[in-house]
């Protein structure tokens, strides 16, 4: 069975102690596609992220990421087949510089074998000459080439969550997870991740974005997906969403 | 003054064996969080295989270098079981290594007797600046100092080095950009195990080596890791080097029975002092 979708979620639920977190959701995205997945606190949006992502398996449902299902592999493994995720806390590697971040992020897709790297062989200097290059890309792509050879432990919030994202860039993924990116970001920075994020869509990355800030997604993203107490509640772009009945209700906490 | 130069590079000698026990207990720690108290049963396993194969006419080199392999091979096992299964807490995984160090014990008792064994080294006396000392020291430096030098670079340059370091540095990162954590664990239980069985091999010819000797090792290990916290080796290196110097200048100049003692006074030291700083073991980043 294909579908086409970039990423396919389909009837996946998870729940935490008896209570359901996510409840038998269901999420297509298109390949160059930019989704946003919106709701209230405690709507199931992280659970859900991390069922995408790894951090989580399902009790039930799959996730397919391009007709592969990868709702029962280890979060490495995802990353091997072009997961690439951003977190909403710092996930970065302390004690190393922020260019050593980066192309650490390029680990899923190393080539040169173990002895070709231990004996400096010319296809591992290659090899890694490629990646130091593509990490300075994606340093300067996401501003914070300036930071690249300080210890990355020492970024402020808003370059250590570009940290992340250059991290996962240097992975080339697929799809791309972004955790309340703009959380914690003062208005410049949020202006210019928005940027960012429009710049990837063009390259045709396919993004899945959640995120609490409506107003940030609203005009970002090409479809937006809400979920409130773990189920799917509604599904559209935002114009179609700004005039749903139930997502008010779920926003205002009035009955849906 | 040759007298001291003697106490020096025998000190030296045996502070080798405490760091190559401590550095193995480093990277087992750094990768997986876990304080692996089975490390001195791999000296221990690869001592006894090393001393039953040349006793069977086996030739040296080849036995010696069977015994570390053992040993690389007893450390996949303990990581097997102490890290196999996902969501092991590293304090639960420390309770694992300790009865799999005293299982360790009814195994060599079994294979190997409780009597002390031992086995030829170099042989003959070295005379070094005026000082006398057993020649088998230097083979202990002349192995010990090139093993550091080959870790370093294998940490700072390979791929597979790369990669035990990002698992150090935050085990949730390494596998959002698609890092085997759980491998890279099970590879550092195996060096861990080489680094211990090195230590048995170097040491026994000079310290004879009985079935309960990893508790010498592992406290004079622990000891010069936990000077770095147990996450920095080359500190650790240090600490076992001086460990071991401190050891024989006392033992030589006076209070022989003390070996241990001042090992234990060290460790607990450090400790004491660390934990009112910050816990004497990190915790580990998010």
């Amino acid at each position: 069975m294909t579908s086409g979708a970039a990423l396919e979620v389909s009837g996946v639920s998870r729940a935490f102690g008896g209570v359901f977190a996510v409840r038998d959701a269901n999420l297509s995205v298109a390949p160059g596609e930019l989704r946003a997945v919106i709701g209230p606190n405690g709507a199931g949006k992280s659970t859900l992220f991390g069922l995408i992502g790894g951090q989580l398996a399902p009790d039930a449902g799959s996730v397919r990421l391009d007709d592969v299902r990868i709702d029962r592999l280890p979060p490495h493994r995802r990353a091997r087949l072009g997961v690439g995720v951003v977190f909403q806390a710092a996930r970065i590697f302390p004690g190393m510089t922020t260019l050593e971040n980066v192309m650490a992020g390029a680990h899923a897709t190393t080539h040169a074998g173990f002895l070709a790297a231990a004996f400096r062989l010319p296809s591992h200097r290659r090899e890694e000459r490629e990646i130091r290059d593509r990490a300075a890309e994606c340093l300067r792509r996401t501003g914070i080439e300036d930071w690249a050879h300080r210890p990355a432990e020492e970024l402020p919030l808003g370059q250590q969550r570009a940290l992340q994202l250059a991290r996962a860039l240097c992975g080339r993924p697929r799809l791309l997870l972004l955790d309340e990116p703009a959380s914690g970001l003062r208005t410049a920075e949020r202006e210019r991740l928005a940027t960012l994020v429009e710049d990837l869509r063009g390259d045709g990355l396919t993004i899945l974005l959640v995120e609490h800030d409506v107003a940030f997604v609203m005009r970002l993203a090409d479809r937006v997906t809400v979920l409130d107490l773990g189920r799917v509640i509604a599904d559209g772009t935002a114009a179609e969403i700004r005039a749903d009945s139930r997502v008010v209700g779920a926003y205002l906490g009035t009955a849906a | 003054m040759s007298d001291f130069l003697g106490y020096l590079l025998t000190g030296l000698g045996i502070g080798a064996g405490y760091a190559l026990v401590a550095s193995g207990l480093v990277a087992i720690h750094r990768v997986t969080r876990v304080v692996n108290f089975a490390q001195g049963a791999f000296a221990v396993v690869a001592a006894m295989l090393t001393s039953s194969l040349l006793a069977a006419g086996l030739p040296h080199g080849f036995a010696e270098l069977t015994g570390v392999l053992t040993a690389a091979l007893a450390g996949l096992l303990v990581g097997l079981v102490a890290i196999g299964r996902p969501g092991t807490t590293p304090g639960t995984s420390l309770i694992i290594t300790l009865g799999l160090g005293i299982f360790a014990y009814a195994i060599e008792i079994v294979i190997w007797g409780d009597q002390p064994r031992s086995f030829a080294g170099v042989p003959g006396v070295a005379v070094v600046g005026g000082a006398r000392l057993q020649a088998h020291y230097l083979l202990i430096l002349a192995v010990t100092v090139p093993v550091f030098l080959a870790m370093a670079a294998f940490f700072a340059r390979t791929d597979v080095g790369k990669a035990l370091s990002a698992c150090a540095s935050n085990p949730y990162a390494a596998l959002v950009v698609g890092i085997d954590v759980r491998r890279m664990g099970l590879l550092a239980f195996a060096l861990g195990g080489a680094l211990g069985g090195l230590a048995g091999v170097l040491t026994t010819p000079v310290q004879q080596v009985t079935f309960d000797s990893d508790v010498t090792l592992l406290v004079n290990g622990f000891a010069a890791a936990i000077l770095g916290g147990l996450t920095r080796p080359v500190v650790a290196l240090g600490g076992g080097l001086l460990l071991g110097v401190a050891q024989t200048l006392i033992a030589g100049y006076g209070g022989s029975a003390y070996q241990l003692e001042v090992a234990l006074v060290l460790m607990l030291a450090v400790m004491i002092v660390q934990a009112s700083r910050r816990g004497a073991v990190p915790e580990p980043a998010r």
